[in-house]
């Protein structure tokens, strides 16, 4: 208080209002309690929704668990007629059109952000950002549209002259009938490349002036000053736009299902069909009959979740890794 | 070449386009070699000029400071010297400015900067290593064995006064250590090339006095093998570090003196107005 200060030397100063200890009620009124009260209970719904998400995907997968055990995870049939059900296909599907479609989508989607970013007129570049954050946005389903009538006729035209030079690849031999896992992630890559794009984008010009002209003062070149200073800088962001587009392509279901070929089976070849978790939880849930069906399909749910914490654990880990190199080295 | 560049008359200090160099062998020990001579230099950002037909010398391994009011152009000069201006779309520069004997404009401009290096007014550790903040800018050009980067390391760092500080955490971030070992962390990195300016932009403006006073005790080591140019707000700081002192005031020089001269009896009534604090 103001007045406090200004009070005669040798009485103690007694600022007012905190005479006595204010009521729960008064400090609500404040405001600070309100707005501290809105944000924690925002924090918590986060909480709780996620709990009950995995409450219920537990509780509603007991059959299917209790069934097949650890099992379920590594065996590979999945044959509803005769109540014998592996998850193995689905997820090793998830897992490598996801990985695939990053390993496509990240030296694009990084490329494109830091020509927007660092090279590209300020007015071209928010036109075509325009443009990138125009393709985050349009429907899934659409996406497979792009797939079947667009991006598989291509592929399969191109397909016999990529496999004369890389065919001898495991990954890359058997005939090619179009649906496969490489389809599905290369309409992945397509459609998590807009969320590399504009996050890392969004972080790379927030690179403070002063990292940029602090190492051209140096005697950086642009090349230098992009890769050294500014890419750095902007990491953690970057990552963040990576780890947003990892879990984007885990969940997609619509665009996949459409070019995958939705057959439950392992193969090396990412030419072949497959299927991935979200698709077949998608098509089968609605036709599934008998309860260890349906507990099966909800245990798949729960890998998914499973599966999406573990690689979103594991690329953190990687990065911390990086980082801490980084540093020392 | 070297002949070209001759130990100068101080009179002539702020009369670059008509500079007489003293001529005589014995006066060479004491008078100092021009650095820079700055003729007839016009600065534009877009259609508004910042700098006013400057003409000038900056006297070689001593410490010369720029002062006057906010906005009175001194930065844009400072940068016009490492050319860091031209990354500003829309800059124009006229007029002549050699670098020794060299046309500062012919150099190309990352050769010039690793010559003449630069201290910002706010720290700007990169986001790494102590370590490798200061053998950044070996790493750019040089191809230097790994002992020969750490000794260099351990001399810049030396030289900037904060070797005895970090020498114990050098692999720690440089954004953990205070604001004003973060700014002699930047000295050290500007020095490791071993740059014959160094240019310094209002160094200690975010510094606490001790900081700055370990900045400006640093300073009189520096112009041993640099010759250095400082901005500052700060008239007592010009007055304690400063050799020279060139007063400006929008965008013109009004007077450029040895130091003693400038806050004892200056020429013009600006600066006298100016150092007796009538305005600014
Ligand atoms: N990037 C810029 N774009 C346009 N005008 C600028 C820019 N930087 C400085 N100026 C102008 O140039 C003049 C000199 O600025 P500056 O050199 O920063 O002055 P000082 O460092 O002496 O405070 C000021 O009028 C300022 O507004
Ligand atoms: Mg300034």
């Amino acid at each position: 208080m103001a007045n406090a200060a200004l009070s005669t030397p040798g009485i103690p100063m007694q600022p007012r209002g905190l005479e006595k200890k204010q009521t729960w009620l008064e400090r609500l009124r404040k405001g600070d309690e309100v707005v501290h009260l809105i944000t924690l209970s925002g924090a918590w719904s986060i909480i709780v929704i996620t709990g009950l998400l995995v409450q219920h995907l537990w509780v509603y997968s007991a059959i299917a668990r209790h069934t097949f055990g650890w099992r379920f995870l590594f065996t590979s049939t999945w044959d509803p007629v005769n109540g014998l059900f592996g998850a193995w296909p689905f997820v090793y599907g998830t897992i490598v059109t996801s990985i695939l479609a990053l390993v496509i989508a990240i030296p694009i989607g990084l490329g494109t952000a830091i020509f927007l970013a660092e090279l590209a007129p300020r007015k071209i570049s928010d036109a075509l950002t325009f443009l990138v954050e125009l393709l985050a946005a349009v429907p899934s389903v659409i996406y497979g549209l792009v797939g079947i009538f667009l991006l598989i006729p291509i592929l399969t035209t191109a397909m016999p002259y990529f496999q004369k030079v890389f065919g001898w690849l495991p990954i890359f031999s058997g005939t090619f009938y179009g649906v496969s896992y490489f389809s599905a992630a290369v309409i992945l890559a397509i459609m998590v490349v807009p969320f590399i794009v504009s996050i890392s984008r969004e972080v790379l010009l927030a690179v403070p002036v002063s990292q940029r002209e602090a190492m051209m003062a140096l005697g950086a070149t642009k090349w230098d000053v992009t890769w050294r200073a500014v890419v750095p800088y902007a990491r953690q962001g970057i990552m963040g736009s990576i780890f947003l587009a990892l879990a984007r392509a885990l969940g997609e279901t619509m665009a996949v299902t459409m070019v995958i070929g939705n057959v439950a089976q392992v193969s090396t070849s990412l030419l072949a069909p497959g299927y991935t978790i979200a698709a077949v939880i998608a098509n089968e849930f609605t036709e599934a009959t008998g309860d260890l069906y349906l507990h099966a399909l909800i245990e798949l749910g729960l890998v998914l979740f499973a599966v999406t914490m573990i690689i979103n654990a594991l690329a953190r880990l990687l990065m911390l890794t990086m980082r801490g190199h980084e540093v020392t080295g | 070449m070297k002949t070209l560049m001759k130990p100068f008359d101080l009179s002539q200090l702020s009369k670059a386009h008509e500079v007489r160099f003293a001529g005589s062998e014995g006066m060479e020990e004491q008078l100092p070699w021009p650095q820079f001579t700055v003729a007839d230099l016009n600065f534009f950002y877009g259609r508004q000029q910042a700098l006013k037909n400057i003409n000038l010398i900056v006297p070689n391994k001593r410490v010369t400071a720029f002062i006057g009011p906010s906005g009175c152009g001194k930065t844009t000069l400072l940068r016009t010297f490492n050319r860091m201006n031209e990354t500003i779309p829309g800059t124009r520069v006229e007029g002549s400015i050699r670098l020794a004997e060299k046309d500062l404009f012919s150099v190309p401009a990352t050769t010039l900067r690793r010559v003449v290096g630069m201290v910002f007014q706010k720290p700007t550790p990169f986001p790494k290593s102590i370590f490798d903040n200061v053998a950044y800018g070996l790493h750019l050009e040089h191809r230097l064995r790994r002992t020969e980067i750490a000794d260099k390391v351990e001399q810049s760092l030396r030289r900037a006064a904060l070797w005895d500080e970090v020498k114990d955490k050098l692999n720690q971030s440089a954004n953990g250590i205070s604001g004003g070992q973060q700014q002699r962390l930047c000295i050290a990195r500007a020095l490791a090339v071993d740059p014959e300016v160094l240019l310094l932009d209002e160094p200690c403006s975010a510094l606490d006095p001790i900081s700055t006073a370990k900045i400006e005790d640093l300073l009189f080591e520096l112009k041993k093998f640099c010759t250095i140019i400082i901005v500052t707000h700060n008239m007592l700081q010009a007055a304690r570090v400063a050799d020279y002192v060139g007063f400006f005031l929008s965008g013109e020089l009004i007077e450029l003196n040895r130091s003693k001269q400038i806050f004892q009896n200056p020429e013009k009534q600006e600066t006298q107005d100016y150092i007796t604090g009538r305005f600014g």
